[in-house]
């Protein structure tokens, strides 16, 4: 195998590695939080929300907006590690 | 002024601005009718696409449907958001690195198969007409409203006026234009919660102001509130009644957010910025600016709720004297009963008006005296748009409300429409049937389609299978079922050839049709249905809506299994494919000529 071909497929495990943590917490966050263990979290008072309802109506989109721009930044280092990024 | 002359203004002021814009940024910039956000900085494609993509359902139905859902409303919340997830992490980067230019090209090429590139945009077709007939839907509410009509004459206007839109064409696809409506649409959003909230809570942030004390100094949590009034008058609690089983639930969201990832016009925006560092960027800005909007949203549905009964239960459940009087009822009702979409009914001749759950409250109603619902229809579409009437806001917001729904239910039928036209004049006539059709023709095909496509949907959305944003639903489950799998497989499995793409697709987007019109009638028309639309009846209590998602897992599975029991793809796609996981390498934009 090539150099720069095992190179490649080391960026692509990294790229996958980093997807799967982040979109565990994507599923978290929304599936697990604001329906599989609503009723729970319901008896936790957030201000006057319910957190399961929390999580459901608002939550889960600010942690959908910080896993984007995380992913993104993280990205970016990686591309320049492995120098594939466009100039 | 009257509120009627005052709406035709903003309104037309705000047509105005987009056109100035649209003439201003044409005279700088020809050339790039189409390539919306090429060079463009990924903050402003982020805007850009948000008012692309905030509709008809998100703007004028979403906040409703939340409303009377209440908890269970957050599926349209998770699933509209978190699908931008997927879409920044699995297909924005890859399918900008791929660089062309429509969905159906993308499967085209990587599948290096015409027919896969047929049936793409067969599965393009079918998600994007189902989703115009929701914008008409939307339309049809915000035009009988607004010019005093009934809900079909409102309805018709709007086809006309969508279709000029659509026809001008490019215009909306200029981002200048876009950016503008999107901050009329958000501002014609948030003002009136700000102002609600205020009311209610004394706090002005919507967010903080739905978790805050109720500002009539008892003290009282504003849901605890909501909870309480709603279970006494015999409906589910607010911040728990779900949405159908816990599976719907799951499906329902999980159905909306792999829609969100494959729908072309969505998509069409990550094909056309400069970078494939931009293409992530650009989509999480997008989620920022619809983030505004769906974060507010909850709180304009819990709020409108609580005001709702408040007009109308206006003293202790059960008093004599608890009930609006029928000679007291507010301008706004009256104004809302011409169209048609609300309606009220005094069934016990007492004099005044009862707004209750007949099932939920049993018999404690006689004990009342009550002898029926008496709001016997309040469509749940119009509550976004009555609720500054609701609230008594001044007739400037009201009137800047109308405007921010025409524009988000038309920038998104428009872009939807062009979608469609250039589906069948691009990837079908120019792409296979025809490559030598003439510039002409293929204009005239273009417009030809989206007429067909703005009738069908018109007449559609005249009885339409739903309310705008569960019709919108349906269109995701469309684009879940058949585009997102075959985008996800073209890039991430290596395996996934031409007859995979082709099984796969035709056996997601079958199954979810066949399910969604057994349900809701052949082709949508009334009546056609094979059994009635409830829980009873579904398999195992999952809704029409929520049956992308199982769409979707048909799709991978079949595309997988057929992928790997015939030959794998040619050498060259494979090594295309690799080529596509590095963003080093990647071309320009690709640019499509005007038509």
């Amino acid at each position: 195998m090539t150099e720069p071909q095992n190179l490649r497929e080391q960026y692509w495990k990294r790229n996958l590695k980093m997807l799967i943590t982040l979109l565990i917490i994507w599923f978290v966050v929304s599936y697990v939080f604001g329906i599989l263990l609503v009723a729970p979290l319901n008896a936790i008072p957030l201000g006057g929300y319910k957190l399961g309802f929390w999580f459901a109506q608002q939550g889960s989109i600010y942690v959908f907006v910080i896993l984007i721009f995380y992913y993104a930044n993280k990205m970016n280092s990686l591309d320049r590690e492995f120098d594939v990024h466009e100039d | 002024m009257e509120l009627k002359t005052l709406t035709f203004i903003v309104v037309g002021a705000t047509f105005a601005l987009y056109i100035a814009i649209a003439i201003y940024s044409r005279a700088r910039s020809t050339g790039d009718f189409y390539v919306a956000g090429k060079g463009v900085h990924p903050v402003a494609n982020g805007m850009a696409t948000a008012a692309d993509w905030m509709s008809a359902a998100s703007f004028i139905s979403m906040a409703g449907l939340i409303a009377f859902l209440g908890y269970g409303g957050s599926v349209f919340l998770m699933g509209w958001t978190g699908g931008y997830v997927l879409l920044a992490m699995l297909l924005a980067p890859y399918l900008r690195k791929f660089g062309k230019f429509t969905v159906p090209e993308f499967v085209g090429d990587r599948y290096a198969s015409q027919t896969a590139r047929i049936v793409a945009v067969i599965c393009l077709i079918v998600a994007s007409v189902t989703y115009v007939i929701g914008q008409m839907r939307g339309i049809g509410v915000a035009f009988s409203r607004f010019m005093e009509v009934d809900f079909a004459t409102g309805l018709f206007t709007g086809m006309g006026i969508v279709f000029i839109y659509a026809v001008l064409g490019g215009m909306k696809g200029i981002t200048y234009t876009q950016i503008a409506q999107y901050c009329v649409l958000i501002f014609a959003y948030t003002i009136p919660a700000i102002f609600i909230s205020l009311n209610l809570t004394g706090n002005p942030i919507p967010q903080l102001a739905l978790g805050s004390t109720m500002a009539d100094g008892s003290g009282v949590y504003l849901l605890d509130k909501l909870d309480q009034i709603v279970t006494e008058l015999g409906f589910r609690e607010y911040t728990t009644a779900s949405n159908g089983n816990m599976l719907n639930m799951f499906l329902y969201t999980f159905s909306l957010m792999i829609g969100t990832a494959g729908l072309p016009h969505v998509i069409i925006r990550f094909f056309t910025v400069p970078k494939v560092k931009d293409a992530r960027f650009s989509a999480g800005w997008a989620l920022v600016f619809i983030a505004i909007l769906y974060t507010t949203a909850p709180a304009v549905g819990a709020m409108a709720r609580l005001n709702l009964i408040n007009t109308v239960q206006t003293g202790p459940v059960g008093s004599a004297e608890g009930n609006i009087l029928l000679s007291d009822v507010p301008d706004w009702m009256g104004r809302w009963a011409e169209t048609g979409l609300l309606a009220w009914e005094d069934k016990n001749g007492d004099g005044r008006i009862q707004f209750y759950n007949e099932a939920g409250l049993g018999d404690k109603a006689a004990e009342f005296g009550w002898t029926g619902n008496e709001m016997t229809k309040v469509d749940r579409d119009i509550m976004v748009l009555a609720n500054p009437e609701i609230a008594n806001l001044p007739n400037w917001v009201i009137a800047l409300v109308a405007a921010g729904g025409i524009a988000a239910a038309l920038s998104t039928a428009a872009g939807l429409l062009l979608a469609i036209a250039s589906a069948i004049s691009h990837d079908l006539l120019k792409g296979v049937f025809k490559p030598d059709i003439d510039e002409k023709s293929e204009l005239l095909a273009s417009r030809i389609a989206m007429a067909v496509a703005i009738i069908a949907a018109g007449y559609l959305g005249l009885n339409p299978p739903g309310f705008a944003a569960q019709v919108v639903a349906l269109a995701f489950g469309l684009a879940a079922s058949s585009i997102f799998p075959v985008l996800m497989m073209g890039i991430f499995d290596k395996r996934a050839n031409a007859q995979g793409a082709v099984a796969g697709m035709l056996a997601g987007l079958g199954v979810t049709l066949l399910y969604i019109f057994w349900f809701k009638g052949w082709f949508f028309l009334p009546d056609t249905n094979m059994a009635p639309n409830n829980a009873e009846h579904w398999i195992l209590g999952i809704s029409p809506e929520a049956f992308g998602a199982v769409g979707a897992a048909v799709n991978f599975i079949v595309a997988g299994v057929v992928s790997r029991a015939t030959a794998p793809p040619p050498e060259h796609i494979q090594h295309l494919v690799e080529d596509i996981r590095v963003p080093r390498g990647a071309g320009s934009a690709p640019t499509l000529q005007s038509h």
